[in-house]
């Protein structure tokens, strides 16, 4: 990890190594609180920011913190990152606060945000360390708007509902019904319907992974010049 | 050309999977006729579009998952899946109620596991309990048997499937539901009251019953199944019934002979219970299994929110039966213990 680039590092949290789909962490938040855009967006930007917040701290302190004692310390920096966004939320939007309600706090115990801390933050310089906290923030949010937008979609049929919580009142009327009288798939919004989306989503994931590899050994795999013998054991040189 | 690895035994039975398919389809005919005769045809278009999407869709996920669909659609399954929820299904449904059960069973609960035979979840069910839990409004809209209310004909039957805006259908609760929302009556005032009530069950409902263990009785004999999971099913069933009836009050639940006769009790103990595929293998398992079953079917219908439970009784033993099969291995001839304790 010594050398990893900025490059590397948003590769790796928007997609090779993103924490809610490759890494499967965080998953109690994603399954609960994904019922529709407006919520995933709301922990999505809690989670990213305390992230970040984290990331930079634990960066900062990584040299005068022993081996012994750094998870308690990583745990209280976490939690003071937490505990700040959630009083900026209670201020700024209350109802979203209320919504989202015990999954705020247990933002504390997101294994994705002592992961980074332990793995990463806590062994590398302050720039990259931000750069990872915000990138890894950003494949988790991007995974839990995607999950909420397609659990809102299928189970009420409309997007982007209540906006107005996060936003203001100028977001009211974002609301987009996608499909009229459409008759409510409870499923979808129940938390079955999180677990269903979510592995299809991660089979999403692997068939363009699948896809990728395919097209790179196509390109490869260059065709021999001049021998044109069929050999069943090894390589033709 | 389809090349089939064969492997051993290759002394084989009579029976193969189309076979035993197509008798099964054979054996749910009486309880269809039944349910026709007592609910119009709504159960019979229920069963003709579900077939229908449930081939079209089979087809589709084989062709995707590169298998010959020719060959596999000639086992039936998917066959057997539509009309088992097209039974399960009240009649009158719309026709995308129908459609998307049998997407979640064909798909979901089928496909998405590897096919048949690879399914840890009846299909059927699983479809059934996709549309129970997503449409509690259109899932509970029975309409009332023939005696009780007008029966609608073969037009309106499709109406109501595929013009469902245009159809004005009458429902009422089933009679499990009436019992289970007047528990402070006696039972006798109760059946003197509501004609829903017939001799031993729900009129029209214990007819049906009847009929499904006929068809069930049949399969028996043909030897399909054998008849461990079904009596265990039934006899747990009757006997916490005659536990907790106490012979005169609604709140205790209803007689044995109202609860084997009620619901889905046949058609579950002999259609659904006895599916080869997700249900224990070993002879004390599926005792054990079906037992269990029987034992769900009660808890959930008396003292849980849902009027029957044949569904979720089966979804959560389908989960069991790889732990019940773990523990019930049969002795193998000269070892102590079986299996691999």
């Amino acid at each position: 990890m010594a050398t990893a680039n900025f490059r590397e590092l948003s590769l790796n949290g928007l997609w090779k190594n993103n924490p809610a789909i490759v890494q499967l962490l965080g998953l109690c938040p994603l399954l609960a609180v994904t019922g529709s855009v407006v919520n995933a967006l709301g922990l999505a930007a809690a989670t990213t920011l305390v992230l970040l917040c984290s990331n930079t701290a634990v960066s900062v302190i990584r040299n005068i913190v022993s081996d012994a004692v750094r998870l308690p310390v990583f745990v209280m920096i976490i939690a003071a990152a937490v505990t700040c966004i959630e009083l900026l939320m209670q201020a700024f939007a209350y109802e979203l606060y209320q919504i989202l309600g015990i999954f705020l706090p247990l933002i504390t115990t997101n294994c994705v945000i002592l992961g980074r801390a332990d793995a990463f933050a806590s062994k590398n310089p302050l720039p990259l360390a931000m750069f990872d906290g915000l990138m890894m923030g950003l494949g988790f949010g991007v995974i839990l708007v995607l999950l909420g937008a397609i659990r809102e979609l299928v189970g009420t049929g409309a997007l982007f509902a209540n906006m107005d919580l996060l936003f203001g009142p100028g977001a009211a009327d974002w609301k987009l019904v996608l499909v009229a009288d459409y008759q409510a798939f409870l499923l979808a919004v129940l938390p079955p319907g999180a677990f269903i989306f979510t592995g299809l989503i991660i089979a999403g994931k692997n068939l363009i992974d699948g896809e990728i590899k395919r097209r790179q050994d196509a390109r490869k795999a260059k065709p021999v010049k001049g021998s044109k013998r069929v050999r069943v054991t090894g390589t033709i040189s | 050309m389809a090349l089939l690895r064969v492997t051993s035994p290759h002394a084989h039975g009579p029976m193969s999977t189309p076979k035993v398919m197509r008798q099964v389809l054979l054996a749910t005919l009486p309880g269809v006729l039944v349910l026709t005769h007592f609910f119009g045809f709504g159960t019979l278009v229920n069963i003709l579009w579900g077939g229908l999407l449930a081939v079209a869709l089979e087809s589709l996920a084989l062709k995707l998952r590169g298998r010959s669909p020719g060959f596999y659609l000639k086992d039936c399954s998917a066959l057997v899946t539509a009309v088992l929820l097209g039974i399960a299904l009240p009649p009158y449904a719309p026709w995308w109620l129908v459609a998307v059960g049998i997407a979640s069973a064909i798909l979901l609960a089928k496909h998405l596991y590897g096919g048949l035979g690879y399914n840890p979840f009846n299909p059927a069910m699983v479809g059934y309990v996709v549309l129970l839990i997503s449409f509690p409004v259109q899932m509970t809209a029975w309409a009332p048997p023939r005696g009780v209310g007008e029966v609608p004909g073969l037009l309106e039957a499709l109406l109501a499937c595929f013009a469902p805006a245009s159809y004005d259908g009458v429902t009422q609760a089933t009679p499990l539901d009436v019992l289970k929302q007047n528990n402070s009556l006696l039972i006798g005032d109760l059946w003197k009251d509501n004609p829903l009530f017939g001799r031993w069950g729900g009129a029209g409902w214990e007819w049906a019953n009847i009929a499904f263990l006929a068809g069930g009785l049949w399969l028996l004999y043909r030897r399909i199944f054998t008849w461990h999971a079904p009596v265990a099913f039934l006899a747990a069933l009757a006997l916490m019934a005659a536990l907790i009836y106490d012979g005169g009050s609604s709140a205790s639940g209803g007689s044995p002979l109202f609860h084997l006769l009620s619901g889905a009790t046949m058609f579950g103990a002999f259609f659904i219970v006895t599916d080869p595929v997700t249900s224990a293998v070993s002879v004390r398992g599926r005792l054990v299994y079906g037992a269990l079953i029987g034992l769900l079917v009660y808890v959930i219908r008396v003292w849980g929110n849902y009027p029957d439970a044949v569904a979720f009784a089966v979804l959560i033993m389908n989960f069991a039966a790889p732990f019940i099969d773990h523990y019930t291995q049969p002795r193998t001839y000269g070892h102590k213990t079986g299996g691999t304790r």
